[in-house]
């Protein structure tokens, strides 16, 4: 029992470090494009048209984009390591190096998804950097902030895995992030606060998850949120064991890996 | 031991095909076991559960002890699979490839650095470590895989095709190292191919699979004893001179050479003595044809012609009713 638990050990640290070691050895189309990005929205948002708005939710504008800009990094990159990772896995058939070894499937997922996270919050300290050089924030609430990235990081690790297992084609890879997390993103109150949105709107934007992460994260950052803290960690939570549960039944049945 | 036991193995794909029809097999702890059949017949598809890359729809296999459901992970520690098809990353250096699998396979990074130095040098590829994997030659890409499938050492090592599209040269290679691992380690061999003559030097014991049924299984010896004709080549001076001598069904093949066909075990004097006696001087000797490979298409075509027969049956039978 114990040397089985060893052997896993050791098969999950040789994910994680492959994994890392794969998003580093092309960082320029990794790491680099989100601190990019960061800036262009500092210098876009936060400088030109933010110094024509006073304030959100009684912050300064730039300040208020801060987070919802790191989160959006995380959450991006989160997703397309591992889709990108296992999606290239399965199509270069390399995937069976994992399928034939004697290591679990808790093992092959807690694996992809730590390297998700590696380079989501790699990619969330690089555009904080980035972003930290425009403002003067510091976190006021150091462990939510950082908890709140680690289960965001982990959910969307979960949802590019689950994305990778169904596709076919880079199309199919491509489809979610474009379609489904930009938007969601972009609408989760990034560049700005709910409370400037008609009730209606304000009720519709309750239904987005995204909407969680980033507050809960500008609660971190900020100290204020348009949602209670609990609630984001209770959304967090429940998408992380429901998209986990699926990603282990598909890996149980081996699907779009075996025949 | 028994390196592999297959009971009542069955696979219906999900288009309906039947690619397993309940297959029984056993291959013996040290054994070099050849699986051979035409494409199609059903050897990846085998070699695809035994290895947990295809789930299977009835049946039961055991790997060295274990039963590939209930001791998952015990099962697959003893496996090796050097599959037909290139699969690992191409952007990887041959080196890193080697040490993942060894971590997949538990093996701790110290012990495993050791390892795929050894195998690296061993199948002759230890200059291209850190080379990426798409750089290599066809052969070179074999002989990866071949390393990365013995790193951790296992008891049973399948090879599906290992020679496939691999020069003489290099092909001769791989079977002398086969043969090391087999004898000095005792490691058990499955290899599946489409080159008999590889089975036949190679392997001691012989499955024939045909639409996913072994319709065969024994010793090469064994098999080849069934084999009822053999068929040689000879070169002589007088073609004419040999196709005219009585007694003996001798054929042209080109302007200096004959073949004939003689029962199997038949001394061959007799036909050199009337060969003399009509004043034929023969310079060389030489079975036809690899004689597991004739007694594998008889085998096979028999098979096709006993199910064409079974089908035209029902066909008539159908129309009678």
């Amino acid at each position: 029992m114990m040397a089985r638990l060893m052997a896993e050990r050791v098969a999950f640290m040789t994910i994680v470090r492959k994994e890392i070691r794969r998003f580093m050895r092309i960082w320029v189309q990794t790491i680099t494009p989100p601190a990019i990005n960061a800036i262009l929205y500092m210098l876009i948002f936060g400088g030109l048209v933010g110094s024509r708005i006073s304030e959100m939710d009684g912050v300064p504008y730039l300040d208020f984009i801060v987070p919802g800009v790191i989160m959006m990094g995380i959450i991006i990159n989160s997703y397309a390591n591992v889709s990108s990772s296992m999606f290239v896995a399965k199509m270069q058939n390399f995937i069976e190096e994992l399928v034939v070894a004697p290591v679990s499937n808790v093992t092959i997922l807690a694996g992809f998804i730590v390297g998700g996270v590696a380079r989501g919050l790699l990619v969330g300290i690089l555009v904080s950097v980035v972003a930290f050089l425009f403002t003067n924030l510091s976190p006021m609430h150091p462990i939510v902030t950082l908890s709140i990235a680690i289960l965001t990081s982990i959910m969307f690790s979960l949802g590019g895995f689950m994305n990778a297992m169904f596709a076919k084609t880079f199309d199919d890879i491509s489809i979610v992030p474009n379609f489904v997390l930009t938007p969601l993103t972009y609408l989760g109150g990034i560049f700005y606060s709910i409370t400037v949105l008609p009730e209606f709107w304000q009720s519709v934007s309750k239904l987005n998850p995204v909407l969680y992460m980033i507050n809960g994260f500008r609660y971190g950052i900020l100290g204020s949120s348009d949602i209670p803290l609990w609630h984001s960690y209770a959304v967090i939570l429940v998408f992380i064991a429901v998209l986990g549960a699926t990603c282990l039944t598909l890996l149980n049945r081996g699907a779009g890996i075996k025949q | 031991m028994t390196a592999l036991k297959i009971e009542q193995l069955r696979k219906t794909y999900d288009g309906g095909v039947e690619a397993l029809k309940g297959i029984d097999l056993s291959v013996d702890d040290g054994s070099f076991f050849a699986v051979l059949g035409p494409n199609g017949a059903g050897k990846s598809t085998a070699i695809g559960i035994i290895c947990s890359l295809v789930n299977k729809t009835s049946g039961r296999v055991e790997v060295c002890g274990h039963d590939i459901d209930t001791e998952r992970e015990a099962a697959k520690a003893n496996i090796g699979l050097v599959p037909q098809e290139f699969n690992f990353s191409v952007f990887e250096p041959v080196e890193s490839i080697v040490m993942n699998v060894a971590g997949y396979n538990g093996i701790k990074r110290s012990v495993a650095r050791h390892r795929t130095e050894h195998y690296l040098k061993q199948l002759d590829l230890w200059d291209k470590r850190k080379v990426p994997a798409r750089n290599l030659s066809g052969g070179m890409k074999r002989r990866l895989m071949i390393a990365r499938a013995l790193v951790h050492e296992p008891k049973l090592l399948i090879l599906d095709e290992p020679t496939a599209g691999v020069d003489i040269e290099i092909r001769r290679t791989m079977w002398e190292f086969l043969t090391r691992i087999n004898c000095d380690n005792g490691t058990t061999i499955i290899l599946t191919t489409h080159y008999l003559e590889e089975a036949e030097a190679l392997c001691r014991d012989v499955a024939i699979i045909d639409h996913g049924e072994i319709v065969e299984q024994g010793t090469v010896n064994e098999l080849l004893s069934r084999s009822m004709m053999e068929t040689f080549v000879l070169d002589v001076d007088s073609t004419a001179k040999a196709r005219a001598v009585s007694g003996f069904d001798v054929r042209l093949r080109n302007d200096d050479s004959v073949e004939f066909d003689v029962p199997k075990g038949t001394a061959l004097n007799a036909v050199f003595q009337t060969l003399t006696d009509a004043g034929v001087s023969v310079s060389s000797l030489r079975n036809k044809e690899n004689r597991l490979e004739a007694f594998f298409l008889r085998l096979v075509q028999s098979q096709r012609d006993e199910s064409q027969d079974a089908s035209s049956d029902s066909v008539r039978l159908g129309k009678e009713s």
